[in-house]
């Protein structure tokens, strides 16, 4: 956990308390800041708990059973810890494995997309200088403005034109076509790369392709981790697309958002659903907190 | 889209200037020396070809889908089609009508207001958790994990947990029973308080966001500048308005925008929770229901049109407020 906090805090502002104490203090003083450090980890405790509380009682109805959970209230600890049975109706019954294999088709292959189609564009945007450039990177700019969601009235029949509906291609081709802030930070990155590196190989006779393939992509390696996490995050948590482009199979959200029909009653199947969506996010969270971090804040100024 | 024109060869000459340019110009010198006429022009021409081959994936995507759709929304909003019909009757400005004077569409967009109103406690909270683990705290990283953690989870699954806690005897007031409160209101059965109670889970759900960026910001102020204050007898609020706070106009201003633009279209959390039951439903939930249920795909597209506008416009009075100047310190 503690090498995490390194690249938050690129400016340590740990200077101030021990140049307090240096300067002494009045008992009064003292005192005040005494009460002003417990107000604030007070309000930290506060906000700990508004945030944790929630998921845990969710993992305790989730670990119950039937008839327990009809019982006891919401903060009774399960029985028996081990109880995994609901997990196992929501996994295999509630067909969330159809939803997780799914998922992580259409994950993989938009990722690999993405990557190629976003390196190739940032690469043509910043290391080129040709007509309609500027026009190129407008539609981008402008694009990012236009709200997705609503515009899928019209999406709609245009993946319908296609013949796309109800399959995975029309997750796949919209989560690749939709990415520009992937193609910005994959500029960004790119403009920190020395262009001397690209001058170099082109006097050996390498061409722009192979300069490209050679020498950009693989130096690329860090900004490209970032969106794999960033776009990552984004498709697992999708709700909308998949709920209007794949209604015949599963994908994660809505395999979970499914269960209000027929679980609708059986909250314990329910909570163990939404527990084993939540677990891969977290375990995700708890391996790569510092490019999470990172990632969001660069892709959000952006 | 005009690829190598004739043009296209002086209009590039005199921005030969940069870098990459000069590098074509060395391979130029060293391996062009033998070729005939004929090959330098044709590779002339795929050297203004090759960018557009490098963007060809990108760019056709981006028209495709986000560009010709948007397009296709106006032309639809002018017509009466219902999304299977082959013919589409042109109808005028008699959706934009409908849009404006029909109470069920428009009023929708008040909805919005609680989720602005909740925004603002939102970037306040977020704000005040920044500035206090900006300075020095145990357990720092802890905290801001946990902070932050929400943010990261599945937005159905978010709609499941809170669901779960507002059940009627289920943990929230089970919770309150221990203050006192014996007769805690539907949370979610009730018109009054749905919409408070999706808006705290917008809350929830959102403050880390807010609170990683923030502290980012906090973090990149040169703390030099506290040292000085220091000295100066400036206590912490001091600090926050003389300091943190201009240091961080920028942030917090495009959080709001983002806060307005968000609040307009809020989606997810009613959606997967009440479904817009209970007078619950958002400006995007009835555009979405106008088109996909109801088969109004002609006003559904009006409607579309009018968020597409208004997010527009906010997006450019942002702009406007808050151009993109430094912000500096010194």
């Amino acid at each position: 956990m503690t090498t995490t906090e390194e690249p938050l805090r690129t400016m340590p502002l740990r200077t101030s308390p021990p140049e307090r104490k240096i300067r002494g203090r009045s008992p009064l003083e003292r005192m005040r800041s005494g009460s002003a450090t417990t107000a604030k980890y007070t309000s930290l405790v506060v906000a700990a708990i508004v945030t944790i509380l929630p998921l845990s009682v969710l993992l305790f109805a989730g670990l119950k059973t039937a008839p327990e959970y009809a019982q006891t209230g919401p903060f009774t600890p399960p029985e028996n810890w081990l109880n995994f049975d609901n997990f196992v109706t929501a996994f295999v019954s509630g067909k969330m494995l159809e939803g997780f294999v799914n998922t992580t088709i259409v994950l993989a292959v938009s990722l690999v997309g993405t990557i190629f189609i976003g390196t190739m564009a940032a690469y043509a945007l910043d290391r080129f200088n040709f007509r309609g450039k500027r026009l190129v990177l407008a539609l981008f700019l402008v694009a990012t403005l236009i709200p997705g969601v609503t515009t899928q009235v019209a999406t709609f029949q245009l993946i319908n034109a296609f013949g796309l509906y109800d399959s995975m291609a029309a997750l796949i081709i919209l989560f690749m076509g939709t990415d520009i802030i992937a193609i910005y930070l994959f500029i960004q990155f790119m403009q920190s790369i020395p262009v001397s590196l690209d001058e170099a190989a082109m006097i050996d006779g390498a061409n722009r392709w192979t300069i490209y393939w050679r020498i950009i992509l693989p130096l690329l390696r860090p900004a490209i981790a970032t969106v794999v996490i960033i776009k990552g995050i984004a498709i697992y948590n999708e709700f909308y697309l998949p709920f209007l482009y794949l209604p015949s199979q599963g994908f994660i959200s809505t395999s979970l958002f499914r269960f209000k029909g027929p679980y609708g009653a059986q909250w314990e199947v329910i909570a163990a659903g939404t527990i084993l969506v939540i677990i891969p996010t977290f375990i995700a969270f708890l391996l790569l907190q510092r490019w999470i971090y990172k990632g969001l804040t660069a892709g959000a100024v952006k | 889209m005009a690829i190598a024109t004739p043009g296209a060869a002086p209009a590039d000459a005199p921005a030969a200037l940069s870098a990459p340019m000069r590098g074509r110009r060395l391979r130029g010198i060293s391996r062009g020396a033998g070729t005939r006429r004929g090959g330098s022009a044709g590779r002339s021409i795929m050297q203004h070809l090759t960018p557009w081959l490098f963007l060809a994936a990108a760019v056709g995507l981006l028209l495709l889908f986000t560009y010709w759709p948007a397009i296709n929304l106006f032309y639809y909003s002018i017509t009466d089609w219902d999304g299977i019909d082959q013919q589409k009757n042109l109808v005028g400005l008699e959706n934009y009508l409908q849009v404006f004077t029909d109470p069920r569409i428009f009023s929708v967009f008040f909805v919005s207001l609680y989720y602005f109103a909740a925004s603002f406690f939102q970037i306040a909270i977020a704000l005040y958790f920044a500035t206090i683990l900006s300075f020095s705290t145990r357990f720092s990283s802890f905290f801001r994990g946990v902070l932050f953690f929400p943010y990261l989870i599945n937005g159905v699954a978010v709609g499941f947990v809170f669901l779960y806690l507002f059940q009627p005897g289920g943990t929230l007031d089970t919770v309150l029973g221990w203050f006192g409160v014996t007769e805690p209101p539907q949370w979610l059965g009730n018109p009054d308080v749905v919409n408070w109670s999706l808006a705290a889970t917008s809350v929830w759900r959102y403050t880390g966001m807010g609170f990683v960026l923030f502290l980012g910001a906090i973090q990149s102020i040169p703390h030099e500048l506290y040292e000085a204050a220091e000295i100066d007898g400036a206590n912490r609020w001091a600090q926050f308005w003389a300091i943190i706070f201009p240091g961080i106009r920028r942030v917090v201003g495009l959080t709001v925008i983002l806060a307005i633009a968000g609040s307009l279209s809020v989606f997810e959390v009613p959606f997967v929770m009440t479904g817009g039951a209970n007078g619950s439903s958002t400006f995007v939930i009835n555009t979405l229901q106008t088109a996909f249920s109801y088969r109004q795909v002609g006003l559904a597209s009006a409607m579309a049109v009018v968020l597409l506008i208004v997010v527009l416009v906010v997006t450019w009075i942002q702009r406007r407020v808050f151009p993109d100047e430094k912000v500096d310190l010194t």
